[in-house]
């Protein structure tokens, strides 16, 4: 079970969230290879370690967040909101 | 009687030991990493083949202890795209063939598969994959309610659900498999015809000179080889990564459940594309019960509250009489998926570095197939024309196949 503090509404079961998946810097638009956007698009790290990666507060407040979890012990070490720069 | 008595007595096994151990050589042609059913049925078929059989399968635990010993061993081949039918078809038929060629009683009981449709837009799907299997010459069509009565009388077929049944996909040649005995008896095949199974060995990197593999590390020493085919499932990355190889692939725990054992009473498999769940029973009475991958990406071997709960009112909703039942054991295993719902085999961009992975929820029931095409691979260096649209190379040619007749796919 995982319990996942949104940054507005506190702790909540993680059923209450949608996943995004890694979240990764996206590439300039204007300067990138179409094999750069390939790997982009397709190609994941897949950690096994603390990921950072996007949660969607569906069941709650709409906030798509950043969350900081182990990938094998879904131990969650930090949550907080986007500021605009890359992750 | 006596015999038996001598043999009670005696305190050795009749049976001798279907595969051996060995000590690990420093040199082997092909190194393969993972001992689940692709990693064993590709050393059978190296060697029965192909006369290779100075080959390694490395396993980290015990063999069949991964997805092969994870899955709830249904095989059928009512896929949607022509690539996956053609694929799985040609699985089913390994597997029908399997029992005598390996001298191995594997259970296989095509009893019957039936997908569920919930939905006008479910029928329409069913429809075009009914046509797509008949086409391709796979016993498969459009069933209504009357005949689904008559193959599964325990079936809500009433109004009353949430999502009331409409049709279903019938696939007569679909059934269930005993997976555990699919492991032994590749095993036992290939230990007969010369390949090293080291159990207990964990692959810790791999070396690359040059852009070409030189050999692998494990905990046990180095082996130099010229040849790895990366055949696990849920680590498939980290051993990849260990090549320098990237792959279009995340990790996702797929739980399942078995209840208690009750008296015969379902003998096709039953699915539910729009309920997410399959359930069938197996020959010991259990419901065998799974449903769709956990919506995020995780290592953890768990079981969760929150997949039991789910499972269990979508079960309910097709056999209401199962509610007083009890659930004996759950379980997870790790599913590697992809974009496009389909695996990735054969070559990377470091040479002598193969895979055979991202293997999803489907991987069990394509064991014997992508065993024998990956041995030919290996064998003539070159790609069997079946397995060439599963090349790692489609993500950067964007030629992506969409197999949207995966287990964990709504339709």
């Amino acid at each position: 079970m995982i319990l996942l503090a949104c940054p507005n509404c506190g702790p909540r079961n993680a059923s209450e969230f949608r996943y995004g998946g890694e979240a990764r810097p996206r590439p300039d638009l204007n300067a990138v290879s179409p094999e750069e956007w390939s790997d982009y698009v397709y190609m994941r790290a897949n950690l096994l370690g603390v990921l950072r990666e996007w949660w969607y507060h569906r069941a709650g407040c709409g906030l798509w967040f950043i969350a900081e979890r182990h990938t094998k012990t879904h131990e969650v070490t930090a949550t907080y909101v986007w500021t605009g720069e890359h992750v | 009687m006596i015999g038996l008595i001598r043999q009670g007595l005696s305190g050795r096994h009749p049976l001798r030991r279907r595969w051996r151990e060995h000590e690990l050589q420093d040199r082997y042609d092909v190194v393969i990493v993972g001992g689940g059913v692709h990693g064993l049925a590709t050393a059978y078929y190296l060697a029965r083949d192909h006369g290779i059989t100075n080959v390694a399968v490395l396993e980290k635990r015990y063999i069949g202890s991964g997805g092969s010993g994870r899955n709830t061993a249904i095989i059928r081949s009512n896929y949607l795209t022509p690539e996956g039918v053609l694929f799985y078809d040609e699985s089913v038929k390994l597997y029908e063939e399997l029992s005598a060629e390996l001298d191995f009683n594997v259970l296989f009981s095509q009893r019957g598969h039936l997908t569920l449709a919930h939905s006008d837009a479910a029928v329409r799907t069913m429809r075009w994959r009914a046509e797509v299997n008949q086409i391709q010459g796979v016993d498969s069509r459009l069933i209504w309610p009357d005949e689904i009565a008559r193959l599964c009388p325990h079936l809500d077929l009433s109004d009353r659900p949430r999502y009331p049944i409409v049709a279903a996909l019938y696939h007569p040649p679909g059934g269930i498999i005993r997976h555990d005995a699919v492991v032994w008896g590749y095993a036992a095949g290939a230990d007969e015809r010369g390949v090293h199974i080291h159990q207990l060995t964990e692959v810790t990197g791999i070396d690359v000179e040059h852009g070409r593999v030189s050999g692998v590390r494990t905990n046990r020493g180095r082996i130099a080889t010229g040849t790895v085919l990366n055949a696990t499932a849920g680590w498939c990355t980290l051993i990849s990564d260990m090549a320098g190889v990237s792959l279009p692939v995340t990790s996702h725990p797929l739980q399942a459940c078995v209840s208690e054992a009750l008296k015969p009473f379902l003998d096709v498999v039953v699915v539910s594309g729009s309920l997410h769940v399959y359930v069938s029973q197996s020959d010991r009475g259990e419901m065998v019960m799974g449903a769709a991958v956990d919506p995020y990406q995780s290592y953890s071997l768990d079981a969760t509250l929150d997949f039991l709960e789910g499972l269990s009112g979508h079960i309910l909703e097709l056999f209401p009489g199962l509610a007083p039942v009890k659930v004996l054991r759950q379980w997870a295993g790790i599913c590697d998926m992809t974009p496009d719902y389909s695996p990735i085999m054969g070559f990377t961009p470091v040479a002598g570095f193969l895979v055979d992975v991202g293997w999803g929820t489907y991987g069990f029931k394509a064991g014997p197939v992508s065993g024998k095409r990956i041995a030919e691979l290996i064998a003539t260096n070159t790609t069997p024309e079946l397995i060439r649209p599963f090349r790692l190379a489609r993500f950067a040619e964007r030629a992506l196949v969409g197999e949207k007749g995966a287990a964990s796919v709504g339709h």
